[in-house]
């Protein structure tokens, strides 16, 4: 296993080249959320290989059951990097993903997830789902924090089975958290302001 | 058969490798010692310059002086590591390189989803290819036309296979002009490497040891290229006054140029040593780097311009921006190398 994680690690850096840049934050065991936009398989892989090795082990990208459990190769990955993995076709009553997340994740992990859901292959990144508030809301210790990739979707695009090894860029920014009396709809649109922002200074 | 033609790799390895003790010939150990002195010097005059820099010299020349001498060093480290690893490392070492290029220069260029499969083609398959290629070292030369004839087709058709016509003929050049420029330009600098040499008596260059010589004539090419760049910015800041092109570049200057390549064909001349050349062929062939060099220089900025950014190294923040620092050499190298090869071959 920790032969897998590191190799991964090092095929995430060839394949996407990234730099990664912490703004206004530092790199800290303290529990998280990394949410950041989505555009390409790669996006967790990479994210969580741009991690320092210590962060690594505690953080747990979550990604799609339906992709990453098909065949043995997917699997054996998904597993390398600890991810969690949601059902996002059936999402039961009990069982709703954002309990399950916060099960999963107890006093140590920090997730690293994709509010828009889907890959998105436009240009502006989709409205976020809910996800996000509900766990800002149940756990209100924790530290949001956004993440905007660069250039992945030029890396792996939608559809695409190779990829293409450019360089890529991983901007982590300062933590949200949800404010006193904050309706949904403004928590969520604030969060997703703040991965533009990121963008924005980039450029 | 698969033997026959990996032979020249492997064979060219082992018998470098079997010298391990002292990989290259003692001219070209004189010169590497010669330009780490030159290094040390630099780097000890940056560490003065930038402790007096508050008060008297301006500090972003300083700062781009001592970020300049680091890369050297790098490079200079690169190159060495290269020539004790033998022939077959140093072509190794310069694909990467070209490699590592390209990526800079498809990344800071907009491409449409449609170009994705003729970029993989070309990172993946194209550029290992062509440094192969040159390893190989075939009777045929296959290095010269796999890139500008084969994949210059290529490419265009890959793209047109993707079925998307928007700014079609803009997209191919794009492509083409990084593999031309980033790959198949730079690859010439390894290519001398296996050049038959003959100095100007007709006689064979170095007949004793052929293969560790060639190491210094690449040497002597970069150490040429990357002084004369310096000297460009250097000569320019000393006694510029007018500028070739000012909207491409503000720091290149008619009377920078000709200082520059004055100062080359003395270095030149001045290393001839290490080379097959006379002293005063050196001379001329040195002015020849200068001018390519300056040519590759001003042509990167004026793509640089048209992307709107300064240099390669801030589109991509923390990159380390190999573009801006292989430019002149990527346009020296083939005019070095055909040159090389026309007078000094039998």
């Amino acid at each position: 296993m920790q032969l897998t994680s590191r190799l991964l690690v090092a095929a995430a850096k060839i394949i996407s080249g990234y730099t990664v840049r912490w703004k206004h934050v530092m790199p800290d065991t303290c529990q998280r959320i990394y949410f950041a936009n989505h555009t390409s398989h790669l996006d967790a892989l990479v994210l969580w290989a741009g991690l320092p090795a210590h962060l690594r082990e505690i953080t747990r990208p979550v990604a799609a059951k339906d992709y990453w459990e098909k065949g043995w190769i997917r699997r054996h990955v998904a597993s390398a990097f600890n991810a969690l993995l949601i059902d996002r076709r059936e999402v039961k009553v009990h069982q709703s993903p954002v309990d399950l997340m916060i099960r999963e994740m107890d006093d140590k992990y920090s997730l690293i997830i994709f509010p828009e859901g889907s890959r998105n292959a436009k240009e502006e990144m989709n409205k976020f789902k809910s996800g996000l508030y509900y766990l800002a809301k149940k756990r209100p210790d924790l530290e949001l924090v956004p993440v905007y990739l660069d250039n992945m979707n030029r890396i792996l695009p939608r559809g695409e089975v190779l990829p293409v090894p450019l360089l890529s860029n991983i901007t982590i920014g300062a933590p949200i958290w949800l404010e006193q009396g904050e309706s949904k709809q403004q928590f969520l649109g604030r969060a997703r302001q703040s991965i533009i922002r990121l963008r924005d200074d980039e450029e | 058969m698969l033997f026959d033609t990996l032979h020249p790799l492997i064979g060219g390895f082992l018998e470098d490798s079997s010298k391990l003790i002292l990989p290259f010939e003692k001219r070209t150990a004189w010169l590497i010692a010669a330009v780490m002195i030159l290094l040390i010097i630099g780097s000890l005059v940056g560490k003065l310059l930038e402790r007096s820099s508050e008060e008297r010299l301006n500090s972003a020349i300083v700062r781009s002086f001592n970020q300049r001498i680091r890369s050297w060093w790098l490079m200079c480290a690169i190159l060495i590591a290269g020539l004790v690893i033998g022939r077959t490392g140093t072509v190794v070492l310069f694909g990467m390189i070209g490699f590592w290029a390209l990526r800079e220069f498809i990344t800071m260029t907009p491409t449409r989803r449609g170009d994705h499969r003729a970029l993989f083609w070309v990172l993946v398959i194209f550029t290992p290819l062509q440094f192969f290629l040159v390893g190989l070292n075939d009777e045929r030369q296959m290095f010269k036309v796999l890139l500008p004839i084969i994949a210059a087709l290529f490419v265009p058709m890959r793209i047109a296979l993707a079925n998307d016509e928007k700014r079609f003929l803009e997209r191919s050049a794009k492509i083409l002009i990084g593999i031309l420029i980033c790959v198949y330009a730079l690859s010439f600098a390894p290519a001398l490497l296996y050049l038959q040499i003959v100095d100007s008596t007709g006689r064979l260059w170095n007949a004793d040891s052929t293969l560790s010589a060639n190491k210094g004539l690449l040497f002597f090419f970069v150490l040429i290229t990357q002084l004369n760049d310096v000297m460009q910015f250097g000569w320019g800041k000393l006694i510029g006054r007018n500028l070739i092109a000012d909207r491409i570049n503000t720091s290149r200057t008619s009377e920078g140029v000709i200082a520059a390549a004055a100062s080359s064909a003395l270095l030149g001349a001045l290393f001839c040593w290490v080379t097959p050349f006379l002293f005063w062929q050196a001379a001329i062939i040195a002015v020849v780097i200068s001018l390519t060099g300056f040519a590759g220089g001003l042509t990167m900025s004026a793509i640089k311009r048209d992307r709107g950014v300064k240099d390669f190294g801030t589109l991509l923040q923390g990159h380390a921006g190999i573009l801006d620092r292989i430019d002149s050499l990527c346009f020296a190298a083939p005019v070095f190398y055909l040159l090389t090869e026309f007078f000094f071959t039998s």
